[in-house]
């Protein structure tokens, strides 16, 4: 026996000698060397997982990491896509407020599990929100949604429903797109390819490389969209772009997955954000969705959204279903509560709704309010360049085209804080920050190349 | 392609597409239910006045209703209507993580002041799972992983879905309904060295058959003698023996012999947060350091799933448990609901007894924890379905929950029906 592992104590010797009776025939002297040899073996205390090594910040989060250890009274996070006020501080919505208070004083309310595919009502009331309260799919049961964890969860469930069940298991997402988008998708068994969105000369839609890829797509392959409001370009079809993308897809069988993460940041109004999907579903053709409320009802935390698949028959929707429960069991059980009570809260009180559309406009238009200034203050700086892009961009981005070289010179010399790529939070600005924003820019451009 | 067009467009885009996405959807075949949620599915839909659920393991009062504790009533009533800054989350979850960690190595453990431990907040304890076996497959691609036979039937799933093979090792004894100790260590013993156990550190879900604590020490030591990696996933702290610290027991002795662990944990039953799905992962580390460096890791997993847990259950854990007045007025809370499931254990056994059943009903009061493992045959179960309106999986194993001073005589009746011809 290894000296090493006995102690001086006699239930420890106890313990020796039933182990001695179980390990009768073991040959420990030889075993010693195997034991040493493998993986998960070492000396005491030395863990299986010393070979971990520490894995990359996100580069959206990690923004926010840095801008957090920086001391300067200046600092400016353009990071994350998260809302703020003219005083720069996060939003609880009002009606949000008002509806965790009806929650918090219902006596009858109680803790438990919801079911695998989450709250009913919101459900229903989520599909009705984006396809629209009269959508004959909804009405001929060829609708499913679940609540999955905001936007992240829904495009997760819905990649890894796609990797089991669909035929094809490449997926095209824009370039660019959202940082964690491909890793979402390989992680879900998914293959990821590219298509042309984004042109940098323009720094607006490169549509015909986005035709010309999506028309050499293999027949039947999965296509990431935008529902509005891209991230990170900001750059949308127009509506006559949108209606050739939906026939190219279609007589491709390309499958239409939207993400849907900003519906009412785009125009301010809900149901005109909505209006590419619509057009999707209004065509008789299938499509999933990601939907999250995180942004337009301030709900980040709570993480709280909806896949909907939009599936011929309600046949095929309701084993779908079925399939899309054996995804989510093992992966958390069932989805959170308190979010979901929120959201199905306000979607169904004609006061809260109207409120919520309110308020939600309010963000949009602080947001617009927000270009309007940053492009003035640089016309007036003189700054080099077209500029225009920034009140043509729509939704939480500007794509500025800054390159990474100038980024860093504004976060170290302006401590500005944003993602490499150029893009800034725009929701991250105010009147007050506007200028000093301007300046960093201003000062990038014309130092930096 | 674009010549169809010309005439009868939009029929013809519709009739492709149809062609084509019929066909996607063919394989699709219906899944098979889940054989625990599907029991409360049935429950829900059915109308008789005397249906008992002892389905799913979610506490229920003397009433049969479900129970939200005072604590987290309290801990709701001050984040009502607050502000949560994002930047105070941050700092919430790490005092979630704490305390989560101060309930399973003790709170004045060296491991915790030395930090050396990877913790992550996830959605309960399938999330604390899940997150760990797509770790082990991410740094140990060719393991495996050993499971008790039984186990709680979504482990299968969750290990499966991270495509790690599972094995299972010898743990209920049918004839005695205990534990089939001697097999287990055979099995420990079989296994090639350095393999991953799933270990249930108390209250067995589903049998409630627990190794005494002489009996953890002989297997802890044989893990280290085998070089072992034992994970517990801790769904029912407190729930076995009322108290929480004793509940943690195995866990420590691991610990104490210099075992190297991972700890999945759970509040939706002792904390009654089903819904909010909180729960917290932690892996033993060899210094902060390389805690740094496998926190980085887990996160990134988390990461491409749902990106972050919900705030609202944190908040209402972390509140609950960084107050010592919260703190306590939980821990009598959960003395509390154990108690109650002790007391109908007792009540069932003796109601079986007095009906002078022919089979022993021992393990009744012998297992712990929220589930009785009875021993009922999957006829038996369904003959308790379809009589008496009585539902539980068909494995036998019924959440002592749901029992009630109510309906445990109609339990022990039907019961007794049901097995008195043997």
């Amino acid at each position: 026996m290894n000296p090493e592992l006995a102690s001086p104590s006699s239930s420890s010797d106890r313990r020796i000698s039933v182990l001695a009776r179980h390990l009768a025939g073991v040959e420990m002297d030889s075993k010693n060397d195997s034991i040493s040899a493998f993986p998960t073996s070492g000396s005491d205390n030395n863990s299986v997982f010393s070979h971990v090594v520490r894995g990359p910040e996100d580069p959206i989060l990690g923004v926010t990491v840095a801008y957090n250890k920086d001391p300067s009274p200046v600092k400016l996070n353009l990071g994350v896509g998260a809302y703020r006020t003219e005083e720069g501080k996060p939003l609880v919505l009002n009606v949000v407020r008002k509806a965790e208070l009806l929650l918090v004083n219902d006596r009858s309310r109680v803790k438990e599990y919801l079911p695998i595919t989450g709250l009913a009502e919101f459900n229903k009331l989520s599909a009705k929100l984006m396809f629209g309260a009269n959508c004959p799919a909804i009405q001929e049961n060829r609708v499913t949604t679940v609540q999955c964890l905001s936007g992240t969860g829904s495009l997760r469930v819905g990649a890894e429903f796609l990797a089991k069940h669909y035929l094809q298991r490449t997926i095209y997402i824009p370039q660019p797109t959202w940082g964690n988008h491909p890793k979402i998708f390989t992680l879900a068994g998914l293959s990821v390819k590219t298509y042309r969105y984004y042109d940098p000369a323009t720094r607006g839609l490169n549509f015909q490389g986005l035709v010309e890829d999506l028309s050499s797509a293999s027949s039947g392959a999965i296509v990431l969209l935008h529902a509005c409001a891209h991230n990170p370009t900001g750059v949308d079809p127009t509506f006559q772009q949108w209606e050739q993308i939906r026939k190219l897809m279609r007589s491709k069988g390309l499958m239409p997955f939207f993400d849907s993460a900003y519906q009412g940041f785009a125009s301010g109004n809900l149901d005109a954000d909505a209006q590419p999907v619509r057009m999707f579903v209004a065509d008789g053709g299938e499509l999933l969705l990601a939907q999250s409320y995180a942004k337009n009802m301030g709900l980040y935390g709570e993480r709280i959204g909806a896949l909907s698949i939009v599936c011929k028959t309600a046949d095929v929707a309701a084993r779908v279903e079925s399939q899309l429960k054996l995804v989510i069991r093992p992966m958390y059980s069932n989805p959170p509560i308190h979010g979901a009570s929120i959201v199905a809260a306000i979607l169904k009180n004609r006061d809260l709704y109207n409120e919520w559309t309110i308020e939600l406009k309010a963000m949009a238009d602080r947001i617009i309010s927000m270009r309007q200034k940053l492009f003035e203050a640089l016309r007036a700086r003189g700054t080099p360049g077209d500029w225009s892009h920034i009140v043509k961009q729509i939704g939480m981005f500007t794509f500025t085209g800054l390159n990474s070289k100038q980024v860093s010179f504004m976060t170290k010399e302006y401590h500005i804080y944003m993602t490499s790529d150029g893009r800034i939070s725009m929701a991250g600005l105010s009147s007050k920050t506007v200028p000093h924003l301007a300046d960093a820019i201003h000062a990038a451009v014309k130092q930096v190349v | 392609m674009w010549k169809c067009f010309s005439t009868r467009t939009s029929r013809c885009f519709s009739t492709s597409a149809s062609n084509r996405t019929l066909k996607w959807w063919d394989r699709v075949a219906p899944a098979p239910k889940d054989p625990i949620t599907s029991v409360t599915e049935a429950f829900l839909a059915d109308t008789s006045p005397t249906k008992i659920n002892l389905g799913v393991g979610a506490y229920r009062d003397d009433e049969g209703k479900p129970v939200v504790l005072q604590c987290v009533k309290e801990a709701e009533a001050k984040i009502a209507g607050c502000d949560f800054l994002e930047s105070v989350s941050s700092a919430v979850s790490s005092k979630l993580v704490e305390e989560s960690v101060k309930l399973v190595y003790g709170k004045n453990s060296d491991i915790i002041k030395e930090g050396r431990f990877a913790g992550v907040q996830a959605l309960s304890g399938t999330g604390a799972c899940r997150l760990f076996a797509e770790f082990q497959r991410r740094f140990y691609p060719e393991s495996q992983i050993y499971m008790t036979d039984p186990t709680w039937s979504n482990h299968h799933n969750i290990w499966r879905d991270a495509l790690v093979p599972e094995r299972t090792f010898h743990y209920y004894h049918p004839d005695s309904k205990g534990l089939d100790f001697s097999a287990l260590l055979d099995d420990v013993k079989n296994a090639p060295d350095g393999s991953f156990f799933l270990l249930h550190p108390c209250a067995h879900n589903p049998t409630g058959v627990d190794p005494t604590e002489e009996q953890w020490r002989e297997i802890s030591y044989l893990f280290k003698v085998k070089n072992h990696f034992p994970f517990f996933d801790m769904a029912y702290q407190g729930f076995a023996s009322g108290d929480l610290d004793r509940d943690a027991r195995s866990i420590q002795i691991f610990v104490e012999d210099g075992n190297v662990i991972g700890c999945a944990q759970s509040f939706a039953k002792n904390m009654g947060l089903y819904g909010h799905r909180v729960g917290c992962l932690n892996v033993l580390c060899n210094d902060a350091k390389q805690a740094v460096a496998i926190k980085s890791q887990l996160q990134q997993i988390a990461r491409a799933m749902y990106s972050s847990p919900p705030i609202h259950g944190i908040l209402l854990v972390s509140g609950i448990l960084s107050d010592p007045n919260m703190k306590a007025l939980w821990v009598k809370e959960v003395k509390a609901m154990a108690n109650r499931i002790q007391s109908l254990r007792t009540t069932l056994r003796k109601s079986l007894e007095q009906l002078s059943s022919p089979l022993n009903w021992e393990h009744i009061t012998n297992q712990v924890g929220m589930f009785c493992f009875s021993g009922l045959t999957p006829e038996q179960v369904d003959r308790l379905l379809r009589e008496f309106h009585i539902y539980m999986t068909l494995d036998g194993r019924m959440s002592m929950a749901g029992v009630t001073t109510g309906n445990v005589s109609y339990l022990a009746n039907a019961i007794h029906e049901v097995t008195k011809f043997g």
